[in-house]
């Protein structure tokens, strides 16, 4: 099914099951510990060896020599694989790290052998005696050092062009009555997800089955293909559950390429997973910036100018973290340029984590956005409204498909209480404390892909849904089976969803935000088939046919569901793809982050006391499941705020704190309860669902919205994440 | 002592404590040699403790920690490993119905030992109240952390219930209350990475309430 | 993890017996900590005596008004003890700081006593660390060290405490007692229990090879207002930045005990005069010789104003 022109009124509409906030129809699952992730297939796989991952001890430079000897003594050890015995590897077609590496080392803890063993506890400790002896070169470490000597990006699948520019920037902004000139840095991050990266690996003849935890099956096959040099035709992905993502699992990563080799190696399926201290340097993470941001307007608060630059750091050939992404659609301005550099760093990749781009983009953008409001003695909500825009400031005449961001940031104000901010900063005192607000806008592409399933009735009257999609978290499960319900006119129970299998018809995964809407659209085509198949089964005329509590009714005529498939299953498969409207239309989800802060006057410690986010994202296909992407992706962005920062070493080379006691991720007593008020929109030009994704939305803006607070409580305005106590101690003033 | 050379003893054989080859290997024997424990390639021991019910008579590779002996050998995968250096809280079983994280932990170390998983608490069939509170709440997403989660919120309610106090009980003295607060500061050793903390203090206030 | 040997102790007397008879062991307690770093290999034992099941779990009072703690009880029930919340608030307050509920179930009075320093460094086997490696060299002091020391460090380690607990034992003058692997037993102040690093680092305690801590003993309790105020950047489950555990009195007199900061916790008993003159003499002298970082000068002023808001407090 081809979607080409804004979707009218279809059987989503009705709202039976679609729009309703049910409970997770896996929850059952996920909370007594029978849903099986990557390292737990213990039913499919009896016999599995273990395979642990050795990650080099430097951070650039070349293998002299493995002296395996004492490994392949120890007890229970039955391979060992390094890149010298594992024939040619290629690397994959998004993350480009080499996932087995040697001779050359590209950075710290890249993959340099896995030792197979038949126990944990021997691999890990044959592991350990592996004696690598390094040669080391120097390498860059410091983003700030190569920034001057940073180039262009090369533009690409997932990047902007290097440059853009409307109007005249330079002139506009030179000649601007008010204005603001300032430099933001934001650290490197680790999605640090729950689970660690996993995989059990099983060869069976030349076909490869892996267990694994991918957030993208289709890359994942892909990747697996590449890597190996084996056909596509040849490997089955499982990802049946995930224990979180954020963009860190992709693809195909270290463990995958570890446990598939090692498996071949042995002979037997291995198991790996990537020790936790191995993580933050071994697999991707979202890259360190430093933005530069000048916004000129006049007297009145109307932007007349809006420059934004970035300069990040990856490995040759890694792709640009696109900080710039949200300044081109944001805010009106009539002379615009946005430019992005990339240094070459030897560091660990750098690649997507949750909302890649407008995250990092609009930690420093809406810091500007808060700063220039100050000078302009204006509110910064009010600010924030006077420059809203329905059509994109870059293409004129190009509108919004949706967009109620001067809504969203209306409600916000209202529901949070805005009026009783106090325009002086470090004014609010009790006790200790200085309180402050702070406020931020979100804006989030809502990209839409090609997505395919199957869908099967059986006699008794019971869908099936497959598709490779997958759920980190996101409710996909969930979703997908109300698209089904409401399609086929029954109720969630009469649903069984099945995710996460490259033998499913291929989605395009979890990634971008574009998931829930992809996906369900893809049901929503199989499902338009499977109607016509039942009318058919029938003997109904489609036109008069009504799927309506668990019967389908034409022609005077009412026979349950099942009775369609009564002589033999009915079995339909399509996909949805997608014409021009992405192109006619800008097409992105909006919202507004309000959020009230402590900081203690004497020790400078900063504690969140309350939040609210207002989100539009088209339909809200399930808004317990929505609410919970924001509120996690709210969480994520206090992080972002306050204490997440990989702390580079720049002598050694390396992300010093990498394990989860020195990589501080916010904690229960870190966070309020939150408010998450979704307003309502239909979407028609998104697909025939009207959705759009919102769990990247949530993020957005969060980190500058907890910065603004802080300065608002201080007067002390930090432009260097995380904003932690020592950035504010000298300047603040003992009260209370 | 050869046994113990034996470099591929499995798994299998590992767990089944009365096998030939495994029961020469006592751990009276192991110490009472002086044999330098450097030649002794694989150190076997003995342990007997309850898993939701079940008994089991164990001889483990000393080193395997409680956490993989429930994943790895017994199976009972509901017990996460997510960071495997007490730092996560994923792992966290009851012991004698206190709550540990069970990566910290050898098998050894529980001879005698109730433990309970999340298994252990519920089934998707007949659920705990807490674990029916998380469902209700959304007190979870990617659910890796989420037994963890659930075995320390049960244990949480019942130190509050048993007068423990906290870093955030405004006195030591009086009887700790079930506010948010306490909720949140109880449950920070159990990091959920997709942020669902607020549901999660929810899904408890509503378990405490029905209880008290 | 290295292969090693196993027993458990059944009394203390058989725990010493134990580690008399093999050179190389370790007794394992809780192993919140020990196993952490027997997985990384940076703790590899032949030999391990558990002595998880020996006793030495009860707190009893002192004829003279003080308590005796067992070296197994929990840092939870340590913490939730009548006497230790009444008479010892700061001791509860600190152990309540640290760490989580699930550790602190599993981690013991003596364990959490002994536990070792939270370095990046020290934790990565393919750094520098002259407590890992004596003299291998310190990658921390050109690195990453905001939260390491910044006073009683030396040129090869700056590594900090980690703990909270000794904090508030060190300024209620607890004492350690133990017993050797050959029977005999002594009593030891915590100053005279943690050594500085010097150019040792690895050497933390004055510990003999296979001493146990048998029992913590507090004086009787000291009357006053009990603070214990742990900075760090997220609420919980993290180290301290800077801890201040004080004790004080109306007329503005007390002790303090610092942590966070160096090599062990911090206190100098003869600066303790200046607390009524304020934060800032007192930190001025507590501090005197503090040699820091570029990244965690910072902590200067932190402590200052760590105290200044326990005193604060202590007034209201």
């Amino acid at each position: 099914m081809k979607f080409e022109t804004p979707a009218g009124t279809n059987p989503i509409d009705q709202l039976k099951v679609i729009g309703k906030p049910t409970d997770r129809i896996e929850g059952p699952l996920k909370t007594t510990g029978t849903a099986t992730y990557a390292y737990e297939h213990n039913d499919e796989v009896t016999n599995p060896a273990y395979g642990y991952v050795v990650g080099a001890g430097i951070a650039k430079g070349r293998i002299k020599a493995i002296d395996q000897t004492k490994a392949k003594a120890a007890p229970g050890v039955l391979a060992i694989v390094t890149a010298a015995s594992a024939g040619p590897l290629k690397t994959g077609q998004f993350y480009v790290d080499r996932l087995l590496a040697g001779p050359d080392i590209d950075h710290y803890h890249q993959a340099v052998a896995v030792v197979v063993a038949e126990t944990f506890e021997q691999a890990r400790a044959a592991a350990s005696l592996l004696k690598i002896s390094y040669t080391k070169t120097k390498g860059a470490f410091d983003l700030a050092a190569a920034k001057d000597s940073a180039p262009l990006i090369k533009q690409g699948q997932f990047s902007p062009p290097p440059t853009t520019n409307v109007g005249n920037f330079e002139g506009a902004f030179a000649s601007a009555p008010v204005k603001l000139d300032e430099t933001y840095t934001t650290p490197d991050q680790t999605h640090a997800m729950m689970e660690p990266h996993a995989t059990i690996a099983k060869w069976d003849g030349d076909k490869l089955t892996c267990w694994a935890s991918i957030q993208q099956i289709n890359w994942g096959v892909r990747d697996i293909a590449t890597v190996l040099g084996i056909p596509k035709e040849n490997i089955r992905l499982i990802s049946a559950f995930i224990g979180g993502g954020f963009g860190g699992k992709g693809t195909v990563l270290s463990d995958i390429i570890a446990a598939a080799l090692a498996a071949r190696a042995a002979g037997r399926p291995v198991k790996v997973t990537l020790p936790r201290p191995l993580i933050a340097n071994n697999t991707t993470h979202r890259p360190a910036t430093i933005q530069r941001i000048r916004i000129g307007a006049t007297p009145d608060g109307t932007i007349t100018a809006i420059g934004h630059e970035s300069w990040s750091g990856n490995l040759p050939g890694g792709i640009s973290e696109t900080a710039t992404a949200a300044t081109r659609l944001l805010y009106a301005g009539a002379n615009r340029f946005t430019q992005l550099r990339l240094a070459v760093l030897d560091l660990a990749e750098g690649s997507a984590m949750r909302a890649p781009g407008e995250a990092t983009g609009m930690m420093a953008l809406e810091i500007a956005m808060d700063e220039l409001a100050e000078k302009l003695t204006m509110d910064p909500v009010a600010f924030r409204i006077k420059n809203d825009t329905q059509e994109d400031p870059g293409k004129p005449g190009r509108k919004f498909s949706s967009r109620k961001l001067v809504e969203c940031l209306q409600t916000g104000a209202k529901q949070f209480g805005w009026n009783k901010r106090q325009a002086k900063p470090g004014t609010v005192r009790e006790g200790q404390w200085l309180i402050g607000m702070g406020v931020a806008s979100a804006i989030r592409g809502a990209p839409i892909l090609k997505s395919a399933a199957r869908v099967r009735l059986s006699r008794e009257g019971i869908v099936t849904v497959e598709t490779d999609m997958t759920d980190i978290g996101t409710g996909s499960y969930t979703i997908i089976g109300q698209t089904a319900a409401e399609m086929m006119g029954i109720s969630l129970d009469k649903v069984v969803v099945k995710l996460g299998d490259s033998t499913f018809p291929e989605s395009p995964g979890s990634g971008g935000q574009w998931g829930a809407a992809s996906a369900t659209s893809g049901v929503y085509a199989a499902c338009v088939k499977l109607r016509e198949a039942v009318a058919n089964s029938l003997g109904v005329s489609l036109e008069e046919a009504e799927f309506v509590g668990g019967q389908v009714r034409g022609g005077n005529r009412s026979y349950p569901l099942g009775d369609a498939a009564k002589a033999t299953e009915l079995v339909v498969q399509d996909e949805m793809t997608y014409g021009t409207l992405s192109r006619e239309y800008a097409q992105d989800a909006f919202g507004a982050h309000f959020v009230e802060v402590g900081v203690n006057s004497y020790t400078g410690e900063i504690r969140v006391r309350r939040m609210l986010a207002v989100c539009h994202a088209g339909r809200i296909l399930n808004p317990k499941a929505a609410r919970s992407q924001v509120i996690g992706a709210m969480t994520m962005g206090v992080g972002a705020a306050l204490m997440e920062e990989l702390v580079v070493d720049k002598q050694v080379g390396f992300f010093v704190n990498h394990d989860l006691a020195g990589y501080e991720v916010p904690v229960h007593a870190d966070i309020p309860h939150q408010e998450v008020v979704l307003l309502e929109d239909l979407d028609p030009t998104m697909s025939p669902m009207k959705a759009k994704g919102i769990g990247e939305l949530g993020i957005v803006g969060v980190a500058a919205a907890v910065a603004n607070a802080v300065y608002n409580a201080t007067g002390i305005r930090v432009r260097e994440y995380p904003i932690t106590l020592d950035k504010l101690i000298g300047k603040l003033s003992i009260n209370g | 002592m050869e046994e113990t050379n034996e470099s591929t003893i499995s798994r299998r054989e590992m767990i089944v404590g009365t096998t030939a080859a495994i029961a020469a290997i006592t751990l009276a024997n192991v110490m009472g040699t002086q044999a330098a424990p450097h030649s002794v390639p694989l150190s076997l021991a003995k342990v007997s403790f309850t898993v939701n019910g079940q008994s089991h008579d164990l001889e483990m590779d000393t080193r395997t920690t409680l956490l993989d002996t429930l994943r790895e050998h017994l199976h009972v995968t509901g017990t996460k490993k997510g960071c495997d250096h007490g730092q996560c809280g994923a792992c966290t079983v009851l012991v004698n119905n206190q709550r540990i994280n069970s990566c910290l932990s050898l098998a050894l170390q529980h001879q005698g030992d109730t433990i309970t998983t999340i298994e252990g608490l519920g089934t998707p069939d007949k659920l705990h109240p807490m674990q029916a509170a998380f469902i209700k709440h959304d007190g979870y997403q990617c659910g890796y952390c989420t037994p963890g989660q659930i075995c320390s919120a049960v244990a949480v309610l019942n130190e509050i219930k048993a007068g423990i106090p906290s870093h955030v009980s405004a006195s030591l003295l009086d009887t700790p209350q079930v506010t948010n607060m306490e909720l949140r500061e109880r449950m920070s050793g159990n990091i959920c990475r997709c942020g669902a903390y607020s549901n999660i203090a929810e899904a408890m206030s509503e378990v405490a309430q029905k209880q008290a | 993890m290295k292969t090693f040997t196993y027993e458990r102790a059944s009394t203390p007397a058989e725990a010493a017996a134990a580690s008399a008879r093999t050179p190389g062991a370790k007794f394992l307690a809780g192993g919140t900590n020990l196993l952490d770093l027997m997985k990384l290999e940076i703790e590899a034992p032949q030999h391990i005596i558990d002595i998880g099941k020996i006793g030495l779990n009860k707190i009893e009072s002192t004829p003279t008004g003080g308590l005796r703690i067992g070296a197994l009880v929990s840092n939870t029930n340590l913490a939730a003890h009548p006497i230790v919340r009444r008479d010892y608030g700061l001791l509860a307050r600190a152990l309540l700081a640290g760490a989580s509920g699930q550790l602190r179930n599993k981690a013991t009075t003596a364990g959490n006593l002994l536990q070792r320093t939270r370095c990046p460094y020290f934790y990565d086997t393919n750094q520098l660390c002259n407590k890992r490696v004596p003299g291998s060299g310190c990658a921390a002091i050109a690195g990453f060290s905001r939260q390491l020391g910044i006073i009683g460090t030396s040129t090869s380690c700056i590594a900090t405490y980690p703990g909270d607990m000794a904090v508030a034992m060190r300024a209620l003058d607890a004492t350690v007692e133990t017993v050797k692997a050959n029977g005999a037993k002594r009593t030891l102040s915590l100053d005279q229990l943690y050594r500085l690093p010097g150019q040792t680092p690895h050497l933390e305690t004055t510990l003999e090879k296979n001493e146990l801590i048998t029992t913590v003993v507090l004086p009787p309790p000291v009357g006053g207002v009990h603070i214990y105020h742990k900075v760090r950047d997220r609420s919980s489950y993290a180290f301290a930045l800077v801890s201040v555990g004080a004790i004080l009195k109306k007329d503005g007199t007390g002790r303090v005990a610092v942590g966070g900061i160096a090599p062990r916790p911090w206190r100098i008993e003869s600066a303790e005069p200046l607390l009524p003159s304020g934060a800032k003499a007192f930190t001025a002298q507590l501090l005197k010789g503090a040699r820091p970082t570029k990244e965690n000068e910072f902590k200067l002023a932190l402590v200052e104003r760590t105290l200044a808001a326990v005193l604060n407090e202590a007034k209201h």
